[in-house]
């Protein structure tokens, strides 16, 4: 309650304003339809994979209670239900096994009475606890450090080359007058828009051409000729008074240090916006990184935790917890980078 | 930020290690996918082999089905792609292996124990010796016996007919308050299987795609009719569109579905996820008019024609196709053998305590004998994958309601044509 | 505000970077002495237009020539040509309204479901990140959170989006879990056309809503207070000072939104098709779809239609885009 007290506050005043009401309402909604699919998708993945498959779903994930029991003079564990049947108090019992849809069972405390129970009867003992072996497994058997490295390195060279390149030609397009400027800007506004899943067969064959299969440039390379990052940067630019740059030019300044000291400094907000989403989208391409990349010492997470997807059979269970491990450094950036991402959204103005 | 740096030095020192160290071994590439434990088996059995062969490095570069589905076509397309591949779509891109008759110590046991398949994944009319199966799967029921003794009905017999399936299973499904009565996995192949039983023969006299015929229509039919009827469940075949693949196993699994139509290569997977839950049993293909018939088909592992090393991939792939390693890879992936001698000379020692697994393998080896002749064509025809694709993509939007049936059969006729067509252009 | 944007990338630019660029400047000078201004106009633009042409034009153009050519060969070389044979079968339609009616069915089925999906997708999204984001310039505490909680769907890979929602919203998901405990009759979100079509635009809303509406709060935050405070004093009822002043006021950041909102919808693929694969039936088959697994996806490649369907698709694309610039245009004449 003092949480909710601290996340809002009424319009002034003691009384309820209907626009309080709206707030309240519209805010709630907000963080149970946007918050809600993540927290399911961090507790399923502790979920066993029969328990993934299960209806109705538990939000919790759990795990089965177990006692040990001496079967036949040798200790085994068992599986423990509750038992109810009419007319009798629920019992625990442990189950032996199963023949059709009766099972023998047996009390812990007296293992050498079977008895006989109606499968329908008996419901499993279950307290909470994570499938643990979901993350455990994969990060031992599947090269999740190796995979780290390659998506850090595809993240990393991409952002910066996209950085250095697109505020270089933001640059020039937005304050240099020159033939040929409008084509330039043509071009790049109208393929702004062409998605790459359509364009992925020519786009191979280039990239086969160059030689840049199993490679992690062959991933780097197409993506970052983004044009979007071009097109915000120059639109940012812009805004930038042209007296600054022939002032400089007074002083005897080169082009090149008019860009990287007065043009980079002033255009940092976008810069930020632009890096944190080319780190992003980086981070989180899939289907491209698939297409170049058919050795596993050249996985990218995505694309290696893909690879419990088979013809016929998925590992859900594997997927998400790997996909949540996979997230956890997007949520750090986005934690600590909040600001910037605020502040340049805002500082773009996006004219 | 210097961690990082530092952390890439090392990798990048490692990785050149590993990469000097590997050039003096020639590199043979595996690409392999798993549905199952068959990865970790594999790599097992290639550790063991690279022991006895330090000159030759097998690299298994275990990747998603969707990178042999999609990735590989095009990179054969372009002349890349690895030594060897497991692959699934054998017969339609038999172009691209290598003849391995040269480079094998033995062809005359590669033709003896896998001869029989060998056209699924050659050209027609060719000889070469391009693979073997790593596999075989053959389509067939599984039915949830605890669900059916809970609701009083008796499992229809050995020569129960489709129509006698669906009709025991909705009883089931109607007393014991489940979402459907059956399922079958939305896929062409599995389809055919049942299209044959009722008659369906795919294949014109000269080779080509013969126009849907009455078989086709026969049980298609029946399952839009069942699909409207709340017996088949719908989410299957309904919730994608174009020829996607889906599978129903998660559901039969949870016990939502007494019924569930689709191959032996579900056995390991139902076992382990079942497990004590509920008692299944394997019931073969049901009968159509016609026959009882199931669809054999399977993953071939094939070599690469554009190898650079085919006598090193010649040496691994007579260690993989020979008999104890086969063996062994059967056993323990629960997987139905196409080796003919390990076949024949019985006595597989399956890696598996449980009945179940047991009687179901068997229940499927006694089903292949039921395989129509139609049928068992299909697996070594080129323009089986055009007829499974429209029969998919078709059949799909017949049962979500936006095309009849009768519209349904001309587009199929319609895409298989376009699909001759440009092959021919 | 531009001395604490300096001290950001102070922080960003350490000593080695700084040096770095001053050793650059030495050759930069040079080559600025020789080629003149011109030249370092070039020096700018030529990394990127070299990236750009490689992997944006000459794809474009294999494009062009992979759909007037046949086969499911890669090189241009092997390729035959076929003329406007794919156009044709693309086109080919006795009553375009009716993709039932057409050669193609599944190309006009996926193009009308497109601009449908255009359509509903954006409107909404539209009001819902308006009416979000004037919740949140409102006088509320922690805003920092609420816009986190808004925002940070758009993190997620696409993939992961349509995962979660298939999970939650599949037959035995959380919403009919939900269902039933009111007793209510469980739907088939995914498998119902309406509902599932209501799934994707809900789905592709969820996912990117937050990036727009931080976009409008930054546009509402530029609002100067005192407008409504002068507005309050008149007596204008609040809906009317929206209306004048609100509006108005937020027009260029709402023209960007309603801009990069058509363009995205336009392109509506990954997080879809995970979530339905396209159906129920054909449903929720998009032109993206339509030419992935035209070209590329399916057993029965062909890049040729493929590429002529993506040269439509193009085409709206640019007359979409001469729209956006005549009404920027329009606009600031006015």
């Amino acid at each position: 309650m003092k949480a909710i007290t601290f996340l809002t506050r009424r319009r002034g005043g003691d009384t309820w304003h209907w626009t309080d009401v709206v707030t309240f309402a519209w805010l709630g909604f907000g963080l149970i339809i946007m918050f809600g699919p993540a927290i399911w998708l961090v507790m399923s993945s502790f979920k066993s994979p029969a328990q993934l498959a299960e209806f109705p779903p538990t939000i919790l994930p759990y795990v089965s209670e177990t006692v040990e029991v001496p079967v036949k003079g040798t200790m085994k564990e068992l599986p423990l239900y509750t038992v109810t049947t009419e007319g009798e108090a629920p019992r625990e019992l442990a189950e032996v096994r199963r023949v059709g849809i009766i099972a023998n069972m047996v009390d812990p405390a007296d293992p050498e009475t079977v008895i006989k129970v109606n499968i329908n009867d008996r419901t499993p003992v279950r307290r909470v606890g994570l499938a643990l072996e979901n993350y455990a497994k994969p990060l031992r058997d599947f090269n999740f450090g190796l995979y780290l490295w390659n998506s850090v390195f595809v993240t990393g060279v991409a952002t910066i080359i996209t950085l250095i390149t697109n505020s270089m030609a933001a640059f020039a397009l937005s304050k240099y007058d020159f033939r040929g400027r409008n084509a330039v800007l043509l071009l790049i506004v109208a393929t702004l828009m062409i998605p790459i899943s359509v364009n992925i067969v020519p786009l191979y064959s280039v990239v086969s051409s160059l030689g840049l299969l199993n490679s992690l440039w062959g991933v780097i390379l197409p993506t970052v000729a983004t044009p979007t990052g071009v097109f915000l940067l120059r639109q940012y630019m812009l805004t930038i008074p042209d007296e600054l740059l022939e002032a400089a030019r007074m002083d005897k300044a080169s082009e090149w240090q008019i860009y990287w000291r007065i043009i980079l400094p002033l255009t940092a907000p976008a810069l930020a916006v632009l890096a944190i989403f080319s780190v992003v989208w980086r981070w989180n391409d899939f289907l491209w990184p698939l297409i170049v990349l058919s050795r596993k010492e050249l996985f990218t997470l995505q694309v290696g935790l893909n690879t419990f997807a088979g013809e016929l059979n998925v590992q859900w269970h594997f997927i998400l917890a790997m996909t949540v491990a996979t997230m956890i450094p997007v949520v750090l950036v986005f934690v600590f980078l909040q600001r910037y991402i605020t502040a340049g959204i805002a500082g773009t103005g996006l004219k | 930020m210097k961690e990082k740096f530092y952390k890439g030095l090392i990798a990048t020192a490692l990785s050149t290690t590993l990469l000097s160290s590997a050039a003096f071994a020639e590199e043979v590439r595996v690409m392999w996918y798993s549905d199952g434990v068959e990865g970790e088996v594999m790599s097992d059995l290639l550790d063991r082999f690279m022991e006895k062969n330090p000159d030759i490095d097998v690299i298994l570069d275990n990747v998603a089905y969707q990178v042999v589905s999609e990735q590989l076509p095009i990179a054969l397309e372009a002349g890349n792609g690895p030594d060897i591949a497991r692959v699934t779509n054998l017969k339609a891109q038999s172009e691209h292996w290598l003849d391995l008759t040269p480079y094998v110590a033995d062809p005359a046991y590669w033709q003896e124990n896998f001869g029989d398949k060998a056209d699924w994944m050659r050209p027609d009319g060719s000889d070469a010796i391009t693979g073997f199966m790593t596999q075989l799967t053959l389509t067939g029921g599984f039915a949830n016996a605890t669900l059916f003794e809970q609701a009083g009905v008796a499992l229809p017999g050995a020569d129960a007919s489709w129509d006698d399936w669906v009709a025991a299973s909705a009883e089931v499904a109607k007393s014991q308050g489940l979402v459907a009565a059956f399922a079958l996995d939305r896929s062409g192949h599995r389809l055919s299987g049942p299209n044959v039983s009722f008659g369906a023969n795919y294949i014109a006299a000269d080779g080509t795609p013969a126009p849907i015929d009455d078989g086709v229509k026969a049980f298609v039919t029946k399952m839009v009719e069942w699909t409207n009827g709340g017996q088949n469940y719908r989410d299957v075949w309904v919730s994608a569109a174009g020829s996607s693949y889906r599978a129903a196993a998660e559901d039969f699994i949870n016990a939502q579905i007494p019924y569930y139509y689709s191959g032996s290569w579900q056995i390991a997977n139902l076992a382990t996820k079942i497990g004590d839950d509920f008692d299944w049993v394997a019931t073969g293909s049901p009968c159509g008019s016609d026959a009882c018939s199931g669809m054999a088909g399977g993953a071939g592992l094939v070599a690469v024609k554009y190898t650079k090393q085919p006598e090193a991939v010649g040496r691994v792939m007579d260690y993989l196709a020979s008999e104890e390693v086969v063996r062994e890879f059967t056993e323990r992936t629960l997987f139905l053998p196409a080796h003919k001698n390990v076949v024949a000379s019985g006595g597989l020692n399956f890696d598996t305590d449980s009945d179940q697994v047991k009687a179901a393998l068997s229940a499927f080896v006694e089903a292949s004998g039921n395989v129509a002749p139609n049928a068992a064509a299909l697996p070594a025809w080129k323009w089986a994958s055009a007829y499974y694709g429209a029969l998919v993509t078709r059949t799909g939007q017949a049962m979500a309601g936006e095309l009849s049936l009768d519209e349904a059969f001309d587009r199929m006729n319609a895409d298989i044509a376009e699909q001759v067509a440009q092959e021919n252009q | 505000m531009i001395s604490n944007e300096k001290t950001t990338i102070g922080a960003v630019l350490s000593a080695p970077v700084r040096w770095l660029a001053e050793a650059i400047d030495i050759p930069m000078r040079w080559w600025q002495g020789i080629a003149g201004r011109p030249g370092m106009i070039s020096f700018f633009l030529i990394p990127n237009l070299l990236i750009f042409g490689m992997f944006v034009l000459v794809p474009l153009f294999i494009n062009i020539v992979y759909s007037v050519t046949g086969g499911t060969e890669l090189f241009l070389s092997d390729r035959s040509y076929v003329g406007g044979a794919h156009f044709n079968r693309l086109l080919e339609c006795e009553n375009h309204f009716n993709p039932n009616s057409c050669r193609e069915d599944l190309f006009w089925i996926a193009l009308w479901n497109t601009i449908k999906f255009v359509f509903t997708q954006v409107s909404v999204m539209i009001v819902f990140a308006v009416i979000t984001a004037l919740i949140l310039n409102g006088k509320i505490r922690a805003r920092a959170f609420w816009r986190a909680v808004f925002f940070f769907p758009v993190l997620l890979s696409p993939v992961v989006v349509g995962l979660i929602w298939q999970w939650m919203l599949q037959r035995q998901g959380v919403f009919n879990f939900i269902l039933f405990q009111f007793d209510a009759q469980a739907i088939n979100w995914l498998t119902e056309r309406t509902w599932a079509f209501g799934a994707a635009v809900g789905v592709s809303i969820w996912a990117h809503v937050g990036f727009y509406v931080l976009i409008l709060l930054a546009g509402l935050q530029a609002i100067p207070r005192d407008l409504y405070e002068a507005a309050e004093m008149d007596g204008t009822p609040p809906a009317r000072a929206f209306w004048r002043i609100t509006l108005p006021l937020l027009w260029p950041n709402l023209l960007v939104v309603i801009v990069l909102a058509l363009i995205r919808a336009v392109q509506v693929f990954d997080e879809v098709y995970v979530l339905t694969g396209g159906g129920p039936g054909t449903s929720n088959l998009y032109l993206t779809q339509y030419i992935y697994e035209v070209g590329f996806a399916s057993i029965l490649r062909n890049p040729g239609l493929a590429s002529a369907a993506s040269l439509i698709m193009a085409s709206i694309l640019v007359v979409l885009t001469l729209a956006q610039l005549g009404l920027t245009r329009w606009k600031d004449k006015k």
